[in-house]
């Protein structure tokens, strides 16, 4: 009979990815709130000093799996050996944080058994004992709460910063190694080595203020708008990914999980709608406005100030008021 | 080189969703779809694999009658041939049906590359390509930037968090998903509109594709959908353009303290 929450421990080269640590509070949770057991696996090679930090955990067991072919990730490996681990292990549950990661293989590993992944969840709660996740559909616009069907074991993963990684519980973990056989044939992706392009020719996170603009904008010749408000305002202009896909502003200029974080004193996102991957590079700015005519959009759940309507009669009264204050 | 790419038709993106009576989707009267963004990118991503390596781009969607027009909107800005996979039996699928479904159809129609995007717009699972890869027994890499064909297979630069890439290298065939903003899209010509109304749309329904019922019953079992609860307060400014201007600044620089 399958049991417990199994957690699953990122790693680049044995350094653990904090993001994990959020999975690991949230099996603690599930798993007070469900009567189960929390264990962790790290799969890898020399993973020990990660293994023992995690093993500082409040988690009963840390499960290591070391082997030539987790030396770096692969989805093919990773799968092959996670495999292995869940039919020892029999976890009920595989929890995980939605980071790129993650999406590679967990998919694939699921659907090795005949299952999908609860994918990129921001919360859950009890029904009838069993969890039941959240997830957002329509880029953050709506949520659906979702339950597994079918026998054990589920995967699930959580959307980044659904849950304080800082936040879980200490404990003292018992390490246990576990062997499994990867046919290396099946390992069919041969990663080179991760790389940075060129730096940042602009770094936005010393920025003080920040006026950033998304699609709503329209067309590229539009941007003269919102250049005009951030300088009546002596801020810096920056933008959601679709902006900078479309060289309408350079890449270096982009706010979100693909492009810069930033916390400054203001933050005015101006047609902006909200979605996840870019409220993570700024939510944690100290103010933040937001100009978008859709009352909806999801960018007003974190807005300090919100301004429903059109960016075109908006911006250009803003950016006047802006210049006499500055008279 | 024969390259695959599968096409969703989702609501317009600036679409104003409302939930239907039932309160088990959206209300889909009245809605304006298109290519959903990334899976754009990864048609833009063949055609130019195309021009430079010779070969065949087929587009694929699943869903109702009206997916057809996404599917014409491939064949107009330079695909070759369209499947289209429509069936009772396909509605209101899971990732791991969808994916069922498009794995069953490209493997009977056979392919160097199959390309999907990232991730759908409306219902974000993010997972239905790499399903179709596993079902199919073949390789696959995710959060795709960038596509280079070599004489060993495929070398693709994936995008990884915090500013980071890495290139991987891969036999063919192969499974892609492609992230958006990795090339510069094209727009279908008059030219290319009229070309299009000669190239062949194929039907597959499941029975056709050998689906059993079982693969594609559903995974994962919806409860609700419902508008996201706020956890911040919002002071919403109203007023004309020229008063919510003034509010705005005044807030900014008595309450906020920004200035
Ligand atoms: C793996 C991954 C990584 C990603 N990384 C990032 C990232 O780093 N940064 C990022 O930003 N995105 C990223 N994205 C994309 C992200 O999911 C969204 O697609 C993107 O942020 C949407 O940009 P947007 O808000 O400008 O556009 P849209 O979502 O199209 O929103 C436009 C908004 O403008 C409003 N609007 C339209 N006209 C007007 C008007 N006249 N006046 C006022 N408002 C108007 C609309 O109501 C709408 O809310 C990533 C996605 C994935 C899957
Ligand atoms: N109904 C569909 N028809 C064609 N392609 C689809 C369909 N559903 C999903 N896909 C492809 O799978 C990708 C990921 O979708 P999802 O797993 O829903 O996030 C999309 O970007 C599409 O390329």
């Amino acid at each position: 009979m399958a049991n417990g929450i199994i957690v699953f421990i990122e790693h680049v080269d044995g350094k653990v990815n904090r993001a994990s640590y959020e999975a690991v509070k949230a099996a603690q949770l599930i798993g007070s709130e469900t009567g189960q057991e929390v264990s962790a696996v790290l799969l890898g090679q020399a993973v020990g000093d990660a293994a023992a930090e995690v093993a500082s955990k409040k988690v009963k067991t840390v499960y290591t799996v070391e082997n030539e072919w987790l030396k770096k990730y692969t989805a093919d490996a990773y799968t092959q050996a996670f495999r292995q681990v869940i039919e020892q292990v029999q976890p009920a549950l595989v929890l995980m944080t939605h980071t790129y990661e993650v999406r590679d293989f967990a998919p694939k590993l699921a659907a090795s058994m005949k299952k999908i992944l609860l994918g990129d969840n921001i919360g859950y709660k009890i029904e009838d004992g069993k969890p039941v996740f959240t997830r957002q559909v329509f880029q953050g616009k709506l949520a659906v709460d979702v339950a597994p069907v079918g026998d054990d074991p589920h995967f699930v993963s959580f959307q980044i910063g659904t849950f304080r990684g800082d936040e879980s519980e200490a404990g003292q973990a018992e390490i246990k190694a576990l062997s499994v056989n990867l046919d290396a044939d099946v390992v069919r992706q041969q990663p080179e080595e991760r790389f940075k392009e060129a730096k940042a020719a602009v770094d936005l996170s010393q920025a003080p203020l920040i006026v950033s603009v998304g699609r709503g904008i329209k067309e590229m010749k539009n941007i003269e708008l919102i250049r005009k408000l951030a300088d009546a305002l002596g801020a810096e202009i920056a933008a959601s990914r679709p902006i900078c896909d479309n060289d309408w502003l350079p890449m270096d200029r982009q706010i979100g999980s693909s492009g810069q974080t930033v916390a400054p004193k203001l933050y005015l996102a101006v047609g902006i709608s909200g979605a996840i991957q870019h409220l993570v590079g700024m939510k944690g700015s100290r103010t933040i406005v937001a100009i978008n005519k859709d009352a909806e959009a999801p960018i007003f759940e974190i807005a300090d100030y919100g301004i429903v309507g059109d960016l075109f009669e908006i911006v250009p009264a803003l950016t006047a008021e802006a210049e006499k204050m500055k008279q | 080189m024969k390259i695959i790419v599968c096409l969703k038709q989702v609501p317009k993106n600036d679409s104003v969703l409302r939930i239907n009576e039932q309160g088990t989707w959206i209300q889909d009267r009245d809605l304006t779809y298109e290519i959903n963004e990334s899976d754009a990118y990864g048609l833009e991503a063949a055609l130019q694999l195309k021009e430079k390596h010779g070969g065949e781009v087929i587009a694929l969607s699943l869903g109702p009658a009206r997916v057809q027009s996404v599917i014409k909107e491939a064949l107009a800005r330079g695909a070759d041939r369209g499947i289209h996979l429509e069936d009772t039996a396909f509605d209101n699928l899971d990732a791991y049906g969808i994916g069922t479904a498009i794995a069953a159809a490209t493997k009977a129609e056979g392919f160097d590359l199959l390309l999907t995007g990232l991730q759908s717009d409306d219902y974000g699972f993010a997972q239905t390509g790499v399903i179709a890869a596993e079902l199919l027994g073949l390789p696959h890499t995710t959060i795709v930037m960038d596509v280079e064909l070599n004489d060993a297979g495929l070398r693709v630069k994936r995008e990884l968090e915090n500013g980071f890439f890495q290139w991987v290298n891969m036999p063919a065939p192969a499974v892609l998903t492609i992230q958006s903003g990795i090339n510069t899209l094209r727009y279908a010509t008059l030219k290319g509109i009229m070309a299009a109304k000669k190239k062949e749309i194929k039907k597959l329904d499941a029975a056709t594709l050998g689906i059993d019922a079982a693969s594609l019953a559903p995974r994962m079992e919806f409860r609700r959908i419902y508008l996201p609860q706020k956890n911040k307060q919002t002071q919403f400014i109203e007023g004309s353009a020229g008063d919510i201007a003034a509010k705005l600044i005044d807030k900014l620089k008595n309450e906020a303290r920004v200035f």
